[in-house]
């Protein structure tokens, strides 16, 4: 049950990314209080709700910019209010700025099914790096290029 | 010599539990239901695919405790894959497994890069992935 409900709070980030979610919003719906939920939330999927709610946002967001949106529109779309820490946390995952990454090739992830380019593409968070390489943090896509 | 897709497992928690889903609520009909070893195996197929079942079995089944549990916490977390159907109806057939109660993951959208296609969870924690055929 326990597992059950916090798949249910993680499958309302997956859905809900673009809403004002917050960490208490997701407890209430894992029928937890917040603290327990951010902890076992942690335990079980390896980074915190917020984290996953924020990695989902931005990996939504390189759809979004591989697609042609500007960045501010990117930003609003996908449930981030203010530009300025949207920025600096894509940054921080992706290892490019937005424009930066809005203007680089992407032809191999535009081949892919959504579902699995959202699984392909989907930032690390830190923590589940064993190493931390800014310039391969985000290679997951330029894996997907290069085998493709 | 001809190669074709017979059968594809699908881990449950609960078997009678994913036989209301599977059957009642998808629509595929029970073709086998086998026990051994206090665990039981049921396979189901589509009427419109006579050739291809899926099974039914439990995590703890044919594996040890430790591969089981292992099994059942990646399942129930929803980490496992998906299994993806097709369907002539998508949007009928996302209103029948809603109104089953099934656990709604995605409405029908236009995928940008084609099919029309929705979501569930099965009653264990399976994406189960519905596309226009």
């Amino acid at each position: 049950m326990h597992l059950t409900c916090l798949r249910r709070a993680r499958d309302l980030m997956d859905r809900d990314f673009a809403l004002p979610l917050d960490v208490p919003t997701m407890a209430r719906h894992a029928l937890m209080s917040p603290a327990h939920f951010s902890r076992s939330f942690r335990e079980a999927y390896g980074e915190t709700p917020y984290g996953y709610l924020m990695t989902r946002r931005i990996e939504r967001s390189m759809a979004l910019l591989r697609g042609g949106a500007t960045v501010t529109d990117a930003c609003m779309a996908v449930g981030a209010t203010s530009l300025g820490s949207f920025s600096s946390r894509f940054h921080e995952l992706v290892g490019q700025t937005p424009s930066q990454y809005r203007a680089a090739q992407h032809a191999a992830v535009v081949a892919m099914p959504t579902c699995v380019a959202h699984a392909q593409t989907r930032p690390q968070p830190r923590g589940l790096k064993a190493q931390r390489h800014p310039q391969q943090s985000t290679i997951r896509e330029a894996v997907a290029v290069t085998a493709a | 010599m001809t190669i074709s897709l017979h059968y594809a497992p699908i881990t449950v928690n609960d078997v009678d539990e994913s036989i209301g889903f599977y059957r009642d609520a998808l629509g595929l009909t029970v073709r086998g239901d086998v026990a051994n070893g206090g665990f039981r195996w049921v396979t189901l197929g589509s009427d419109d695919q006579p050739t291809v079942e899926i099974v039914l079995s439990q995590p703890h089944a044919g594996r040890s405790e430790a591969d089981g549990d292992a099994l059942q916490e990646l399942l129930t977390k929803g980490s496992l894959g998906p299994i993806v159907f097709a369907s002539d109806d998508v949007d009928g057939a996302f209103e029948r497994l809603r109104e089953s109660g099934a656990e709604v993951l995605q409405e029908p959208i236009d995928q940008p890069w084609g099919p029309r296609d929705c979501a569930f969870r099965d009653p264990s924690g399976n994406t189960v992935r519905i596309l226009q055929a």
